[in-house]
């Protein structure tokens, strides 16, 4: 319905694999925006919080000032991994800064330190078949989902995909990856999200009746 | 749909559900993975837990934990080897972010100790006194990841070759001089950028040359980059000096001695990884390197004889 728009996706680069993101969005087709600072995220459509540091991206964007824009912002936002952890409400045995974007209760390398991480098959309806597959390194679990965020698929009973109205949230990398899937889904939240907006202003300056 | 579809001799988690997909643990893209998120960032050398505590407060997204800083191993002479594994245990519980240990070249049992610890990621490393003058460890065969140094694109394909999943091209360490950070990055930069002019029948003469592995020089003169990311490591002691080597194609750098051999290592770690963050932004970096006080005192490299340098250690 939106047509051909081009969307613009922003993506979080201080620090951590923002390069894979970028390249990611690329191919599906969507402008990318490297985010460092607060004019930055004027005109995004969404925003990625890519792998990488949770502590520290977290303290850079405090740093420089994106706190409370990104918390203000409407857009969809989109969390892989340390980006995930970064969206959660709640961290557990940490008081690190978090966004609080998302209901859920997340633990930081819950699966153990490099030597653990791994490789498994991610089957998820909303993503069809085959399995996506999933790259975890040194990943976080999610303990906890409160009742307006949707799990789109679990590994060894966690939740690793979640959505809720405003974010996208996963506990391992599918930029590292070929497969673009995940980043499309988060693509149609983005250009829905905008096609509401649209609407919503066409609908009030002319007719109330033409979209649904 | 694919429970116990891989193989690969990894290990396949059993459990009563019946329902998980197999586990793979260690695989190239989870090695590599992990250099890829450690991009964009300061890795801190680190002697204790309280400049570990110091490292991460200040933003570094990894600590290498080693008894002496380069410029004290430089100045204390002897055998430098792994650290004390009762210290590299203490900064694991100190702090969340991963933490890295050095090996001493070829030191393949010094290297299984360190996986046996579970640091996140092992440093063959050249400021170590190298335990074997002809061979390199076989990488592969760990569950670990290795970074490894460079001065030129053999040195990192051979270093690849053998399965390091992250390059740093070296600097002089322990000497706060920029100088041949700067020539092994620029060295490694304008190889790459001539493998990619070469035509498709000069590649194997340019793996000869360059003693690295054909189908490692195919793939960079296609792609146009490494395979694994690079990282710059020696010599970094301002800011302005971690930007520069962003700007010069670092994706991420390692600060040994430049931080806890300045006068005020809180404010020059938190500048140094603020300053990668805002490395192409003269104006950020200008407020980010006010004030801080007196950089280490540093050494000039090229007041150096050939033999204590040690960035030519390793082959």
């Amino acid at each position: 319905m939106a047509g051909k728009t081009v969307v613009s996706i922003g993506i979080l680069s201080f620090q951590g694999d923002y390069a894979r993101h970028d390249a990611m969005f690329r191919t599906i087709g969507a402008r990318t925006v490297a985010v460092r600072s607060v004019a930055d995220i004027a005109s995004l459509d969404g925003l990625v919080i890519p792998g990488g540091e949770s502590t520290t991206i977290g303290m850079l964007i405090e740093r420089f000032g994106l706190l409370e824009p990104i918390r203000a912002a409407e857009f969809p936002i989109f969390g892989t991994c340390a980006g995930a952890i970064l969206c959660a409400r709640r961290i557990r045995e940490s008081e690190q800064l978090t966004l609080g974007l998302i209901d859920v209760t997340i633990e930081r390398n819950a699966y153990g330190r490099q030597v653990d991480s791994f490789e498994a098959d991610i089957v998820s309806g909303e993503l069809g078949s085959p399995a996506v597959r999933g790259v975890f390194i040194r990943a976080p679990i999610i303990r906890a989902t409160g009742p307006d965020v949707e799990v789109l698929a679990h590994h060894e009973d966690h939740p690793v995909l979640v959505r809720s109205s405003r974010c996208l949230c996963a506990t391992f990398h599918p930029e590292l990856t070929d497969d673009t899937r995940v980043h499309e889904l988060f693509l149609s939240m983005v250009t829905q999200r905008r096609a509401c907006y649209t609407n919503a202003s066409v609908g009030a300056s002319s007719s109330e009746s033409t979209i649904q | 749909m694919s429970e116990n579809t891989r193989k690969n001799g990894d290990e396949t988690q059993k459990n009563s559900h019946g329902s998980w997909s197999a586990r793979q643990k260690a695989t190239w893209r989870t090695k590599v993975g992990l250099a890829e998120m450690l991009k964009g960032g300061v890795i801190m050398d680190v002697t204790n837990v309280e400049q570990a505590k110091i490292a991460a407060e200040a933003g570094a997204q990894a600590v290498m934990a080693l008894e002496r800083v380069p410029a004290d191993i430089r100045a204390h002479g002897g055998v430098a080897r792994m650290s004390d594994p009762a210290m590299i245990r203490e900064i694991q519980k100190a702090v969340t972010i991963p933490v890295m240990a050095k090996c001493r070249i070829g030191h393949f049992v010094e290297a299984r100790i360190l996986e046996a610890l579970g640091v996140d990621f092992i440093d063959e490393s050249e400021v170590l006194t190298p335990a074997d003058e002809m061979y390199h460890v076989e990488k592969h065969e760990f569950v670990v990841p290795f970074v490894c140094g460079c001065r030129d694109l053999g040195e990192a394909l051979r270093r690849i070759g053998e399965g390091a999943a992250m390059i740093r091209t070296k600097g002089e360490a322990g000497t706060g001089d920029i100088v041949e950070a700067v020539r092994h990055m620029r060295t490694l930069t304008d190889e790459i950028r001539r493998l990619t002019t070469l035509r498709r029948e000069e590649l194997m003469t340019a793996a000869k040359d360059l003693g690295a592995p054909y189908e490692l020089v195919c793939e960079v003169a296609e792609t146009g980059r490494l395979p694994v990311p690079n990282f710059s490591a020696g010599g970094v002691a301002t800011p302005a000096d971690a930007a520069l080597m962003i700007q010069l194609g670092a994706e991420a750098v390692f600060v040994g001695s430049g931080i806890f051999k300045s006068s005020d290592p809180v404010g020059r770690a938190r500048a140094i990884v603020d300053a990668v963050a805002n490395y192409d932004d003269p104006a950020k970096l200008a407020d980010i390197s006010a004030g801080l006080g007196e950089p280490m005192m540093g050494v000039s490299v090229a007041s150096m004889d050939a033999t204590t340098k040690i960035a030519g250690r390793g082959w």
